[in-house]
Formats: structure tokens, C-alpha cells, sequence
């Protein structure tokens, strides 16, 4: 009996000795979760390292890292062109859907080579502090006011955003904001300003979601919201809100349009940014081509995107943050 | 030593026998659509699966080969203040995974210490995170199974003449069931956990719809962000089947060991 024991104890030790030395290695690595990604890390993400991109020819086999909005992702038009993308350069793209503030900080941190959002003036702040660079307008569609049919606060076919805000506030009609500083979240702050009313007080509620989440949630409680004509349209058979203020695709106030701009982070900041392949993208997204299959991608048979890159007369203003001149810079 | 084998086959496991399986229960998971309307991508759930199983199963391997070591270890010593130790792991257990997603992303962000590995978005940076909130658990009820061996097995091994590692090795072996369960509630942990890999894996698939870094967690949380419950629903439904076939797996293998 001792001897058995003895045996079994020798046995585990042997065992013991055998398994920890296979594991030694990755152990060495990967114990302490911190350099440990190297090891594994080099398998997959090397290529865009830079080591890997010199015996390849051009940029085949990198991947390029794209953080943009919930409402470009989720809608699915970004997988439906970016295999057109994929195939032409040889490349990845890893496509971040964080909504337009997530987004940007992820680019300023240089984790990402390219941003596609949403807000303007967030935009024109990442441009001015020298994190963003070669703007260009990529398309747009618009925001539009959705609610109850019952329509509570009587907003329907206002043709102004803010006075139906104003009436939304008056009543103290339920409103979902997503209160998550996305672009659409950006937008309707602007609009609360515009109409020169503080939202707050019980019938407003702040959800922190994406736009689909906030939808559902307006939708349960027969709330107001403001949402991206895209995301609406793409969830509109499983929700009961209508359109109640349109936006200038059908005719609506101009403030209520939504155009989507695309930056790559400039190199000169963040030397790790894949700026080639950026370009690349950006060259490859505002092309005739391209801009057409934006226009021809349909959700529940309407179109969601409008593109806008390409212009007989481009508009000099993209390129830049708006208002800037060289005689009014004083960086 | 089953865990430690786990660990090793583990890659293999994964590229040959298991992929084939995966394409099995994708097959499975297609009768759904039947019932609930629901539609995959081809190979969408299937990767996901992969990349659940991948990062959970890594991290769960590390975290073991750290935390039984570390739990004997503790649990065999006296010292002072281990009491305190006692708790901090225990506290660990209560890490909310968002918060440890954050502190990872600090660390493999460009502008953290290991920025320069580029991991950020990647599987092994979920790993990572994965490993941090899946070792407390493990080491915590190992810590308590170890505590449970009764202290007349290790006084035989001691007398029988065996070293150190001879006494801890008994002890592992009589504290094997509870230790499996240390490893099974730290799977449970990782798999389960959405906040740390969405933030440092991004959620990231091909544009084909095949899974770089996302998991059934995360697909899940994107569905429900969208308002397709009832596509979140077939997805929590994989989750849960995934979870009762590992256990069932650890399970049996436990019941093997005793045989044998």
C-alpha cells in the first residue's frame, strides 16, 4: 500500500514536471496576461507591426482598424461594401462600431487607423488637435423626431425640430435621449440649445445605449426619441413609433441633417497608424464606384445613405474644421 | 492533472478535431430559423463559438496553471496576514468585468505600457482580461478545497518521506472535485462576461461575418442592441448549451480519473 502511494505520488510529480515544462513557455509569456500576448499576438497581429508589410508586396495582408458610429455598422452597410475593399488591397478591416465619441477618443489614443462618424463638431475638435487629418465628407442622411401615434405633445408635421422640441418640453411628454455622447446624442444637444429649453425632469430619460436599444426603449415606454433615419428604417417593423418631424431628405428642417464625414489619424501623432492604408480606404471610399453602392444599399427597400463625396464642385469647407480660414487661425 | 492536459491540447484541439464540431452544431442551431424566424450568416455562429471557446478556455488554462499552484501554496503555509490574503482574493472574485476591461485597455492601449505589442482588438488581449477576472474565483475555492483536505493526508504523505512537492501533489489530488469546480466557476466567469471583451476585443468580425474578436456574449449584446431579441435569444441559447457541454465534459472526465 505504501508503495503504491509512493508510486502514484512519483507518478503526479513526473506528470507535474512534464505538463508545466510543455507549458513552461506560454506559461513564461502568457502567465501574467501581460507580455504574454506577444507570443500569440505576433501570429495574428504582426503584419500591421510593420515587419511583416516588408516582405509583403504593398499593403496585402495589414489590417486596417476602423472605429465608426453604431448607425453605419448596425444598418450593415459597412460589411456589404468592405468586402469589395477586402479584395482589392488583400487587407482586413477590423470595423469598431463605438458611436462617434468612443470612436474618436479610440483614434486618439491611436488604437485605430481610421474614424467614420457623425458629429461635425466633434470632428472639427479631433481635426483642430492635430489627431485627424484629410477629412472629406462621405455621405449623409438625416435625423428624424419618432414617438407614439397618439403623438401627445402634437408634433406631427411641425416643420421645425426645435419648436417640436419646445412642445415636447411644454408637455412633459416622455423623450428617450442616449445620453452616450454619440453623434446623434451630439445632435439632439444641439437641438435642445437651439430651441433654448434645458431638458431634465422626469419625462426625460437618458438611456446610454445605441440608437437600436433607445428605439426599443422609446417604443415600450410610447416615448419621443430622435434617431438616425437609417437605424429607424432598419428597425421599423419590430417597433410601433412613426416618423412625427421629418428630416430634409423628405423635405424636413435643414438642422436636422446627418452627414457623415471620414478622417485618417495622422501619422505624425500616432507613428503606429496604418496612414497608407487609411488613404487607401479613403481614396477607395469616396470613389464613383463606391459612393454608387452606398447609394444603391437598401434596408426594407428604401435607400439609407446618400453619398456626397463626389462633387463637380467640392465644397473646401470638408477638409477642414468648419469655419477655418487661413487668416482666422490663430493656432 | 486533466487541466493541464487541457491546456496542451488545447490549439490542436481547436484548428482540427473541434472545427468540424462546430460546423455540426451550426447545422443544429439552423433548425431554429425554422421555429423562430432567425437567420445566421454562413460560419457566423460557428466562429463566434470558436472565439468564445478560444479566449475562454486560454484564459481558464492560465489562470489554473496560476492558481492551484498559488492556492496550495497558501493554503499549505502559514503565515501571518494570511487571513488578509484570503480576502483579497476573495474580494477579486467581485471585480466587475468592466472595470478590468478598462484597466486592460489602459495597459494595451497605444499610449499604455504594452502599446507598443499592438494588442488592442485582438483575441489575446481579451485573454488577458479574461485571465485577470477568471484567476480570483479559481484561486479562491481552490484555496477552500485545499483547506477541506483533511490534515491527516498530508501528515501520511509526510511521513511516507515525501518532499514538499509530494505532499502538495496529495493534497491536489484529494482536493481534485473542488478544485474542478474552481475551474468550472472560473469558466463560467469568463464565458459568460460581456464588459471586458467588448472593450478590449471591439466586437470585431470579418466583413464575410466571420468572428475576429467576437463572442457569443457580445453578439448577443449587439443583437439586443438592435431590438432583435428574438436573434439574442437562439444566440443565449448556444451560450447555455456551450456551458452545460463543458461542465458535462469536466464532469466526466473527473469520473473518468476516479476510475482509472
Amino acid at each position: 500500500m505504501p508503495i503504491q502511494r509512493r508510486k502514484f505520488v512519483a507518478a503526479l510529480g513526473a506528470g507535474a514536471v512534464a505538463s508545466t515544462a510543455g507549458c513552461s513557455s506560454t506559461d513564461g509569456g502568457n502567465g501574467d496576461g501581460g507580455d504574454g500576448g506577444s507570443g500569440d499576438g505576433s501570429g495574428g497581429n504582426g503584419t500591421d507591426g510593420g515587419e511583416g508589410a516588408e516582405e509583403s508586396i504593398g499593403v496585402a495582408g495589414e489590417t486596417l482598424t476602423l472605429t465608426t458610429t453604431t448607425s453605419t455598422y448596425d444598418t450593415g452597410l459597412l460589411d456589404e461594401i468592405h468586402t469589395d475593399f477586402e479584395e482589392m488591397y488583400g487587407v482586413t478591416v477590423d470595423a469598431v462600431a463605438q458611436g462617434t465619441g468612443a470612436a474618436l477618443e479610440t483614434a486618439r489614443n491611436g488604437d485605430s487607423d481610421i474614424v467614420m462618424v457623425h458629429a461635425r463638431g466633434l470632428e472639427d475638435e479631433f481635426m483642430r488637435n492635430g489627431y485627424g487629418i484629410n477629412r472629406r465628407d462621405l455621405m449623409f442622411n438625416d435625423f428624424v423626431i419618432v414617438g407614439p401615434e397618439s403623438d401627445p405633445a402634437g408634433i406631427e408635421g411641425m416643420g421645425s425640430a426645435t419648436e417640436a422640441l419646445t412642445a415636447i418640453a411644454e408637455a412633459q411628454a416622455q423623450f428617450v435621449s442616449r445620453g452616450d455622447n454619440s453623434g446623434t446624442h451630439t445632435k439632439e444637444l444641439n437641438l435642445w440649445e437651439a430651441a433654448g429649453t434645458e431638458p431634465g425632469g422626469d419625462w426625460y430619460q437618458e438611456t446610454g445605449t445605441g440608437m437600436g436599444e433607445a428605439l426599443n426603449i422609446a417604443n415600450q415606454q410610447g416615448a419621443y426619441t430622435l434617431s438616425d433615419r437609417g437605424t429607424y428604417i432598419s428597425q421599423r417593423s419590430e417597433i410601433d413609433l412613426t416618423i412625427l418631424v421629418q428630416g430634409p431628405i423628405e423635405d424636413g428642417p435643414e438642422i436636422l441633417a446627418n452627414p457623415y464625414g471620414v478622417m485618417a489619424v495622422n501619422p505624425g501623432v500616432h507613428d503606429n497608424a496604418n496612414y497608407d492604408l487609411a488613404m487607401a480606404y479613403i481614396g477607395w471610399i469616396t470613389s464613383p464606384e463606391v459612393q454608387e453602392s452606398i447609394s444603391e444599399y437598401q434596408v426594407n427597400g428604401e435607400q439609407l445613405f446618400f453619398p456626397e463625396a463626389v462633387s463637380e464642385d467640392p465644397n473646401f469647407q470638408q477638409y477642414v474644421p468648419e469655419g477655418w480660414s487661413s487668416e482666422s487661425d490663430d493656432e | 492533472m486533466p487541466f493541464a492536459a487541457t491546456a496542451q491540447l488545447g490549439p490542436a484541439l481547436f484548428d482540427s478535431a473541434a472545427r468540424p464540431a462546430f460546423a455540426l452544431l451550426e447545422s443544429t442551431t439552423g433548425l431554429a430559423p425554422a421555429l423562430l424566424d432567425v437567420s445566421f450568416r454562413d460560419g457566423y455562429v460557428g466562429s463566434i463559438i470558436f472565439v468564445s471557446l478560444y479566449v475562454s478556455l486560454t484564459a481558464v488554462a492560465l489562470s489554473t496553471l496560476v492558481s492551484v499552484p498559488a492556492a496550495v501554496a497558501i493554503g499549505l503555509a502559514d503565515f501571518p496576514g494570511k487571513g488578509f490574503v484570503k480576502s483579497v482574493v476573495n474580494t477579486g472574485m467581485g471585480f466587475p468585468s468592466v472595470v478590468v476591461g478598462l484597466v486592460v485597455l489602459f495597459a494595451v492601449s497605444n499610449q499604455g505600457p504594452l502599446g507598443s505589442l499592438e494588442l488592442i482588438f485582438t483575441r489575446e488581449a481579451m485573454i488577458m482580461s479574461q485571465f485577470v477576472l477568471a484567476t480570483p474565483p479559481i484561486t479562491a475555492i481552490s484555496l477552500a478545497a485545499v483547506g477541506g483536505v483533511d490534515d491527516g493526508v498530508r501528515d501520511a504523505a509526510r511521513v511516507l518521506g515525501g518532499t514538499r512537492v509530494d505532499v502538495a501533489l496529495v493534497v491536489v489530488k484529494e482536493a481534485r472535485y473542488g478544485i474542478a469546480t474552481a475551474v468550472l466557476a472560473g469558466f463560467g466567469r469568463a464565458i459568460s462576461e460581456v464588459g471586458s471583451v467588448l472593450i478590449v476585443g471591439g466586437n470585431i468580425t470579418s466583413a464575410s461575418g466571420i468572428s475576429k474578436t467576437r463572442t457569443l456574449t457580445t453578439a448577443i449584446q449587439l443583437e439586443a442592441r438592435q431590438g432583435q431579441y428574438e436573434t439574442a435569444m437562439v444566440l443565449g441559447a448556444v451560450l447555455v448549451a456551450l456551458v452545460l457541454t463543458v461542465n458535462a465534459i469536466v464532469v466526466r472526465f473527473g469520473d473518468r480519473g476516479v476510475a482509472g
